[in-house]
């Protein structure tokens, strides 16, 4: 079948922050008090290659509500949504690199007829000097059920902890601290998505 | 702009998408990843995404002659900027955000980052956003940017430019990109523009002037479309595994 051809990307550039993180369109908290599941905050540096932390990055997320669901029509399993849940969160990086949100552990999310995804969030980067968004997923390193995910098993062993969020306690929830390495030996393994 | 290295880490269609690392561009050195991409399969995380789902969108927010808020009008030439957001099956994709940011009349972007000494204007905020409508149609009313001193190589200005940045159906859809004039004599200099791979590509980020569009006494009128990848679309080609 015939396809139009894609628009091309560029880059974020370094002038975004007033228009994409304006009050009403910044969502570092996707939650609200009445939001179903247990309460996480994740938060992360943007490192380049130099280690030296990005202070103008764009991070946004995606993920299901706590019953695995997302709040989209192409959502066919027809769980529970969560009216006071979107699953949409969108944070800038400040001086140390660093980006936060406040939200719920996802429930897992169905891969086909028979298996089951281990609880995930989406993660998109953008930034000066990237001419095209990056793409990748944050796992929970304290999942059981990551060692049967089916995406995470096309990521190379030696490249599969990169995806990895580390768990802390946190003073009112669970702090799980996800690194975003754009480029070095450390690099976050990246999805051609 | 003497040495291009052009790196091989693309994501997407590399007839398409401007590459990772593109030195000539300076800020892709040690911002592009260097690894390889991971292939991964497409499921109901990447087939489903945020669609508009951000704050209430006023008819003002597209008008970024007025919407300083100031009762004043933008400095500048007026133009209406508008198009059709289709997916590559050519279906139009009703209702998503789009997002534009950009200069002023003279090049100067209102933030505190920019310290160029050309002239601010109050009455320009240089931000902007609405929905597509049913038929997939955007507008807005804004006036022409300046080009944009930078220093990433002598005497380096960008071609005038509007960001945008918009959602699509779905995770795939997601797209921030930049859209030029026509006729302009930056754009053969400009590393941003020129990491984009093939001409016909570099050509889909240029408006078209569209007499029809222009409005008497008021303002000239562009057309340009954007196409994003649908959400039956397939994997993405890839030619990482024939290589």
């Amino acid at each position: 079948m015939k396809t139009l051809p894609l628009t091309s990307s560029q880059t974020v550039g370094p002038f975004f922050a007033p228009t994409l993180l304006r009050t009403d369109a910044v969502r570092n908290v996707l939650v609200q008090p009445e939001t179903v599941g247990e309460r996480i905050r994740i938060e992360g540096r943007v490192l380049d290659g130099d280690g030296v932390p990005v202070p103008d990055a764009l991070v946004e997320i995606w993920q299901a509500n706590a019953h695995g669901c997302y709040n989209h029509p192409a959502e066919q399993e027809a769980g529970p949504l969560d009216p006071s849940f979107v699953g949409f969160g969108r944070s800038g990086t400040e001086n140390e690199g660093l980006y936060w949100f406040e939200t719920i552990k996802p429930g897992p999310v169905p891969f086909d007829q028979e298996r089951w995804q281990a609880p995930h969030i989406c993660v998109t980067v953008f930034a000066r000097g990237l001419l095209n968004h990056l793409v990748t997923r944050l796992y929970f390193e304290d999942e059981p059920t990551n060692a049967g995910d089916p995406v995470l098993q096309c990521v190379p062993e030696d490249r599969r902890a990169t995806l990895l969020a580390r768990r802390e306690a946190g003073d009112i929830a669970a702090v799980y601290r996800f690194a975003i390495v754009l480029q070095g030996p450390n690099e976050t393994a990246f999805f051609n998505l | 702009m003497n040495q291009i290295t052009i790196g091989d880490i693309v994501r997407g269609d590399r007839e398409v998408f401007p590459p990772y690392l593109y030195e000539a561009y300076q800020s892709t050195r040690r911002r592009a990843p260097m690894l390889p991409l991971i292939e991964v399969p497409l499921t109901l995380s990447e087939l489903t995404g945020p669609g508009s789902a951000i704050s209430a969108i006023t008819p003002e927010d597209a008008d970024l002659t007025r919407n300083a808020g100031t009762g004043d009008e933008a400095i500048g030439q007026r133009i209406i900027v508008t198009g059709r957001v289709l997916d590559d099956r050519g279906t139009p994709v009703p209702n998503t955000l789009l997002e534009i940011w950009q200069a002023n009349a003279a090049g100067r972007y209102l933030h505190k980052r920019d310290q160029w000494p050309g002239p601010l204007d109050p009455n320009f905020l240089g931000m902007g956003r609405c929905l597509t409508n049913q038929e997939g149609v955007y507008r807005f009313l804004t006036i022409r940017p300046g080009a944009y001193p930078w220093l990433n190589h002598p005497n380096a200005w960008r071609p005038a430019h509007i960001h945008f940045s918009l959602f699509g159906p779905s995770m795939l859809s997601r797209l921030v990109t930049q859209m030029y004039f026509p006729d302009d004599p930056l754009h053969q200099l400009d590393p941003i523009l020129n990491a984009v791979p093939t001409e016909a590509a570099r050509k889909s980020l240029i408006a078209v002037y569209d007499h029809g569009i222009t409005e008497s006494e008021w303002a000239l009128g562009y057309r340009w479309d954007i196409v994003v990848r649908g959400a039956a679309a397939t994997p993405f080609d890839s030619k990482e595994r024939e290589r």
